[in-house]
């Protein structure tokens, strides 16, 4: 080592992690949700943190996607209505079209790195898809895609919904899964701006209410096997 | 110079949508940092500028889907001027000009940033690029490159090797589209022919689309049994020819027209700003198909004509346009159109609106069909209409009011007022 070359700044050498660490935060307001997956995608690029799975639920609220200006049009309720029912409106800053999110239906904000094996943003979308249609699986039910129309369906309606950002192969925001929610909701708007199909929750599919916890359970063991992580 | 190109998101994708410009012509930024927004399926993806400078050039604008790997900016250093814009490719390839290379691979930006700063010297060739070089082991510092900024572009390299041919000056020369243009047709190396576009196709062409953005285009198809009519064309077309005059299924319609616009006379109107123009005058455009374009000339106050000044005016109007001698007011002033998409087999159009009308109606072809009639299968003369109408104005009732009246007198015809 030359003495003039300065100092030596060792860089450690870490083994690819494949740890996926799970959070699981009950309701948690929307904005709030945008603000810790900013602080944690700032920390997962720097390598700070592991791959992170946030799983929580949101009072209800309407988000729109990027292009907001076409996914506003998809609101069809009026601003008197939505204040009426407490339902609250974000810009959103995924991809994708408008939602609804409410109690009773799980929202995953998977912050994982990409990198480097499976950087391809289709390929990301149809695996959130598989693993949500994995958790459908276990309750008796056979859900699955439809050719152009993201998310995961059982026959004509659909049960998940996926709205991601990626930010130098970093993902946020995820998918929206219908446990119990309240799907009356759901007309206030045109989901993701597909006027001509319904949408349904396993509550709806089953007869019955499932506990959330049950499903999210489902949910941590079959992302898992799909993305080939361990929690 | 540093291009930045739309990345491949994944392997099956081919295209990808600006979303949004973080950074705006003029400013300044950092190898990284974030430069635009895409989207592709349910995916918005932010993307990292691959060269620190200054954005020059933004060739796609938000809102724009374009092919991966086709050049979305220019990353200049600070203080470059812009590059002057390609040629338009509608223009005649005239002397070559350096093309902007499509970069050639697949990598997305956060991997070609990688590569490209170890050795912290800029080169002016794509990762495909050097590593054809490498497996020639040419010096690419020695190969003459055509691309942007002297860059080796992959023809380049092939014609160096003998392996390719050198690229043709046209193919080099014929540029990616000027800034307003969205997907390039081609890209320098194709098998293509370049051919500027006549005036009168160009017209067509801004016509076309701008008549699709204007009005609201809806299409309602009706059938019409033309036995009625055939028959009659049969027994009189002698009387007409002895006049020097053709009596074909166009004179029927266009009778039929006429009576069915002074009885829904909205369908003769035109819409100014709010206000509903009427007009009292019918001026029947009847399309005609020319060997080197399109052109509708005007019968001006059809109304006052009867079947034969109608078929004099259309065999007039239509032997000036093949001859070139139909004058501006002949094309002009129209109030309804009609067209015949029939005559080249088509069972039904959906035409465009001619601006400022806002109805026209197509004529499918006219053939022998099964028909049911009273319970028995009969062999009838039929043929498909078809309306194309804006709907800012004209509801689906009135459109369909306007049809029926024609279709009706079609199928009804006065043999006495031929």
């Amino acid at each position: 080592m030359h003495p003039a070359a300065g100092p030596v700044r060792e860089v450690p050498i870490r083994p690819m992690s494949r740890t996926l660490i799970v959070r699981r935060l009950g309701v948690v307001g929307y904005a709030e949700g945008i603000e810790l997956q900013r602080a944690l995608i700032a920390q997962r690029t720097a390598g700070e943190i592991d791959d992170t799975l946030l799983l929580l639920q949101h009072p209800h609220v309407l988000t729109l996607g990027v292009k907001a200006g076409e996914s506003r049009q998809h609101v069809i309720a009026a601003p008197e209505r939505l204040a009426e029912l407490g339902v609250e409106t974000h810009e959103s800053g995924r991809g994708g079209d408008v939602t609804y999110h409410g109690p009773g239906q799980i929202v995953g904000y998977p912050v994982i790195n990409l990198k480097p094996d499976r950087c391809d943003v289709h390929r990301y979308v149809r695996d959130l898809e598989e693993v949500m249609i994995r958790v459908t699986g276990e309750y008796g039910l056979q859900a699955g895609r439809i050719n152009g129309l993201t998310g995961a369906w059982v026959g004509a309606e659909k049960i998940g919904a996926i709205g991601v950002r990626i930010q130098r192969w970093v993902t946020s925001h995820g998918f929206a899964f219908n446990v119990n929610t309240d799907l009356d909701f759901f007309r206030l708007i045109v989901p993701c701006g597909i006027s001509d199909r319904g949408v349904t929750s396993l509550e709806r599919l089953t007869g019955r209410e499932i506990p959330i916890p049950e499903v999210e359970a489902h949910f941590v063991r079959h992302f898992c096997a799909v993305f080939a992580r361990e929690s | 110079m540093s291009d930045v190109v739309m990345p491949q998101m994944g392997e099956s994708i081919a295209e990808g949508t600006v979303v949004r410009w973080i950074k705006k012509v003029g400013e300044r930024v950092d190898r990284d940092e974030p430069l635009f927004e895409i989207s592709t399926d349910k995916v918005d993806a932010e993307i990292p500028s691959p060269a620190a400078g200054v954005l020059v050039e933004i060739r796609a604008k938000e809102g724009e889907t374009v092919p991966v790997n086709s050049v979305v900016a220019v990353i200049g250093e600070a203080g470059a001027a812009v590059a002057a814009p390609p040629a338009k490719a509608a223009v005649p390839v005239a002397a070559p000009a350096p093309a902007p290379p499509p970069a050639q691979g697949v990598a997305p930006p956060a991997e070609a940033a990688d590569q490209s700063a170890p050795d912290g010297q800029k080169q002016k060739s794509s990762p495909l690029v050097r590593k054809i070089a490498k497996e020639h082991s040419v010096d690419l510092t020695r190969v003459p490159g055509t691309g942007l900024g002297g860059r080796v572009t992959k023809d380049d390299i092939l014609g160096y090797l003998g392996t390719g041919e050198r690229p043709a000056p046209s193919a080099a020369g014929a540029a990616a589209p000027a800034p307003a243009a969205h997907v390039p047709a081609f890209k320098p190396g194709d098998n293509v022919e370049v051919v500027a576009m006549s005036v009168m196709r160009k017209k067509i062409a801004e016509h076309m689309v701008f008549s699709r953005r204007t009005s609201a285009h809806v299409h309602s198809v009706f059938e019409v049994d033309y036995t009625r009519v055939a028959k009659i064309r049969e027994a009189r077309k002698a009387d007409y020819e002895r006049q020097g005059v053709k009596l074909t299924y166009m004179s029927f319609l266009m009778k039929a027209t006429v009576d069915a616009l002074k009885a829904v006379p909205i369908i003769n109107s035109s819409l100014d700003g709010d206000h509903i123009v009427y007009k009292k005058d019918i001026n029947l455009g009847i399309a005609v198909a020319l060997d080197w374009g399109l052109i509708v000339p005007v019968i001006k106050h059809a109304e006052e004509k009867n079947m034969l000044g109608l078929s004099r005016a259309i065999q007039d109007l239509a032997a000036r346009a093949r001859s070139k001698q139909l004058k501006p007011d002949d094309v002009q002033g129209g109030t309804f159109t009609i067209t015949n998409p029939g005559v080249f087999g088509a069972l039904f159009g959906m035409p465009i609106i001619s601006q400022p009308q806002v109805a026209i109606m197509g004529v499918g072809n006219i053939e022998k069909r099964v028909a049911v009639i009273e319970d028995a299968i009969a062999i009838r003369t039929k043929g498909y209409l078809s309306l194309g109408y804006d709907h800012r104005l004209i509801d689906g009732a009135v459109a369909d009011d306007f049809m029926s009246q024609v279709k009706k007198t079609l199928e009804n015809f006065d043999s006495d007022a031929v």
